[in-house]
């Protein structure tokens, strides 16, 4: 790790606010308190070198247009979770792991390749309900999937708290 | 490529491809080091311009979806993600 990296007490209160934003909503973080820490080290080193807190597992492009899927939660936590108990970096964990049932472990890379992003993009195709019959248009957290029908996305997801270019129009 | 290089017995050539901020990454380069082997390794989040370019052209070749840790064991095999069983099986 850097040995120039964030002071100790940034590192702590990061994990403080950390941890309890993500009891209150159901989450949980790594249980092993000192590679957690040192993941939220990475993210805030990443902050500081890209102006946003990329995932420490994954290399970042510099641009955030390109990287908003992979800002910490990734758009890659919550179906990792569900299909093997960790995210990719191992920083938020499921209750299985939590309590020790189930073993942490490195697991595959799910972001697809740059290419299959852009190509994934340009292929977006509307569900077949009609919009224009709603009286709000629907936005769905790519992170939580918290849906909200309203004129414009909330400024922070109620549940996941990521920003709001996180959202997508889901109806 | 500038590679860093750690001393250690040698078991071939052995490349780590790794990210300065990655938790599973620092894992990997401690369970090499546990196992006392000679490796050379990049971070490749701290590589710039050309030299990053070279470095992901060359990471293609083992691992298409540039994930990390990639180790790559005697220019034949790769292993993704911290494997401990895989790569203590390769360098134990």
């Amino acid at each position: 790790m850097s040995s120039s990296g964030p002071d100790d007490s940034l590192v702590e209160d990061y994990y403080k606010k950390l941890k309890e934003e993500a009891e209150i909503s159901g989450y949980h973080l790594n249980p092993d308190e000192e590679f957690t820490k040192e993941l939220l080290s990475s993210i805030l080193v990443n902050q500081q070198r890209y102006g946003y807190g990329a995932c420490p597992c994954r290399l970042a492009s510099g641009k955030n247009e390109e990287d908003l899927d992979l800002i910490c939660p990734c758009d890659y936590r919550d179906p990792d979770l569900d299909e093997y108990g960790a995210c990719y970096c191992g920083l938020y964990v499921s209750g299985e792991i939590l309590r020790g049932e189930k073993e942490l472990r490195s697991i595959p890379e799910r972001r697809p390749t740059l290419d299959e992003r852009k190509e994934a993009a340009g292929n977006f195709s509307d569900v077949g309900i009609s919009a224009s019959a709603l009286p709000f248009p629907v936005w769905r957290c790519r992170v939580c999937g918290y849906l909200c029908a309203r004129d414009e996305p909330p400024e922070v997801c109620p549940i996941c708290k990521v920003a709001k270019e996180r959202f997508e129009r889901f109806l | 490529m500038k590679l860093e290089h750690v001393d250690g017995e040698k078991k071939g050539e052995i490349l780590l491809f790794a990210l300065s901020t990655c938790g599973w990454c620092k894992k990997t380069r401690l369970l090499l080091e546990e196992l006392g082997v000679d490796y050379d390794y990049v971070y490749v989040d701290l590589t710039e311009g050309d030299e990053r370019n070279e470095v992901i052209e060359n990471l293609k070749k083992w691992n298409t979806s540039l994930s990390f840790p990639t180790l790559v064991v005697n220019n034949d095999k790769s292993i993704v993600g911290f494997d401990k069983a895989s790569i203590e099986e390769a360098l134990g």
